[in-house]
């Protein structure tokens, strides 16, 4: 096969990467200095509050890229299940995976956030719910994948519970929603029993833009990463498939 | 109906929608025989519905002041975890038999075959359910008997088999299947879960049914939802099987 042919030195993930990567790393250095240093404090904290909001940055940041990993995991589904080429598997496995890890982040940095602003780190809040649901079925989707040896057959059923799941979400969010909430919700305000938020002010909504795009800019460099060594793996698989015969 | 063979009333000639339901019939009747045979899937499940009540029971009987605030808890989490012990043998037994392939090469359609197998789990489901309320009512003296419940018990088991079944059929033939299952299915299933609880807590705080039908809303959206995609979805699991 050409593909096997192809020699290390003419890969063509070299040049993007690179960019990315540079871009990725600038980009959070833009992160780190907007949301602890350039962003205003919030006007109606104080104490350990006005330290603990700007998690926010990082939390949403997180949160964007867990998105993104999520809708990366339909999109590559539902395309391996139309074209039946794995290299779209192996965008949403990859896509799975990195989302696994930054929707672990917004938990984790929600959680500590919530403990000065709601004194508990956990709630059962329709958001909080919802995200845990997601992650949970992150770690189920890529257990299942873990079981099957032909990667076709990993494929298609990897793709069938990617799709299943990712219709189950909205749904888990609206029973959670029944019961009251208390999340923040920070662009409308339209949440009257939210605890713990504040305005943005527009040196913060000028960080909340940069945090969103560095951390939408890192997502981007990992996967990209992440599928060029899925794509090696495959290679690696064929050739010595080749080899053995 | 007795002079046909087997195989003569499922292939017999007949309008469309009659001809399928005959294969769903054909299938579930099946199953629901091996099971009165072989008593793998009842029996256990029923075992461990009330053996859970009753362990729920020795757990929280001493420290609840009103049974009236755990037991739509129990009801729910002992329904999820008592119909995982059947599913996975709904396609496991196929498998531990060989029997899967014959199935697949049944002519009915994939979607007939899935379905006959849901209406097998549905009948486990029920009698495990119908063993499980009359206990709940001994133990923690709760009456679930109520019609908005029962209805959510409906809606529930519906939903929970539709998805159950589809990801039995997923696992079947994954190196973990026993242990997979519950991981796939818990995560899948939380919006019949919460509103599963919360139907069932409305209705014994005697909240009212108004507070009841959002939430019946949300798991009759979900039993549409569970079928549309199953029907997509279940020629692609069994097309090189």
């Amino acid at each position: 096969m050409n593909a096997a042919a192809r020699t290390a030195g003419a890969d063509r993930w070299f040049a993007p990467l690179l960019i990315f990567d540079i871009l990725a790393a600038l980009a959070m250095v833009g992160v780190m200095w907007t949301a602890l240093l350039y962003a205003g404090d919030a006007i109606n904290l104080a104490g350990v509050e006005q330290v603990a909001q700007r998690i926010f940055y990082f939390h949403i940041g997180s949160n964007i890229a867990a998105l993104l990993g999520f809708l990366g995991s339909v999109v590559g589904s539902v395309g391996f299940l139309f074209s039946r080429r794995l290299v779209w598997d192996r965008w949403a496995v990859a896509s799975v995976e990195i989302g696994t890890v930054f929707g672990i982040l917004v938990l984790l940095s929600g959680a500590i956030w919530a403990k000065p602003a709601w004194n508990t780190y956990w709630i059962w809040d329709p958001r909080l719910t919802t995200a845990t649901i997601t992650v949970l079925i992150y770690i189920a989707y890529m257990l299942l994948r873990n079981g099957f040896d032909d990667p076709e057959t990993r494929a298609r059923f990897a793709s069938v519970y990617a799709l299943f799941a990712f219709l189950s979400v909205p749904l888990t969010y609206y029973s959670a929603r029944l019961f009251r909430s208390i999340h923040p919700i920070v662009f409308d305000g339209a949440n009257e029993e939210a605890q713990g938020g504040f305005g943005i002010g527009p040196t913060m909504g000028q960080t909340l833009t940069v945090a969103m795009i560095g951390f939408a800019l890192l997502f981007l460099a990992i996967l990209f990463h992440r599928v060029r060594q899925l794509e090696l793996e495959a290679r690696i698989e064929a050739l010595r498939e080749n080899y053995d015969e | 109906m007795a002079e046909h063979s087997e195989a003569g009333r499922v292939t017999r000639k007949g309008g469309g929608l009659a001809a399928y339901l005959r294969g769903v019939w054909a299938v579930a009747e099946k199953d629901v025989r091996t099971e009165f045979r072989a008593k793998e899937v009842v029996g256990t499940m029923a075992a461990f519905s009330v053996l859970a009540a009753v362990v729920f029971g020795l757990a929280f009987d001493l420290r609840v002041p009103r049974p009236e605030l755990v037991v739509p808890g129990i009801l729910w989490v002992i329904i999820l975890f008592g119909g995982v012990l059947g599913l996975h043998r709904s396609f496991g037994s196929e498998l531990d038999r060989g029997t899967l392939t014959g199935l697949l090469l049944a002519p009915v359609e994939r979607s007939a075959i899935y379905l006959g197998k849901v209406a097998a789990n549905l009948l486990y489901f029920l009698i495990m359910e119908a063993l499980l309320v009359p206990v709940l009512l001994i133990l923690f003296d709760v009456n679930l008997l109520k019609p908005l419940v029962l209805l959510a018990l409906a809606l529930g088991t519906v939903g929970y088999v539709g998805a159950g079944t589809l990801f039995a059929a997923l696992t079947a033939q994954n190196r973990a299947r026993e242990t997979l299952l519950p991981v796939l299915l818990l995560p899948v299933l939380a919006p019949l879960f919460i509103s599963g609880v919360g139907v069932t807590a409305v209705v014994l705080d005697g909240r009212g049914n108004a507070e009841a039908w959002p939430w019946l809303g949300i798991m009759g959206l979900y039993d549409a939802l569970v079928y549309a995609i199953a029907f997509l979805l279940v020629d692609v699991i069994w097309e090189r099987t």
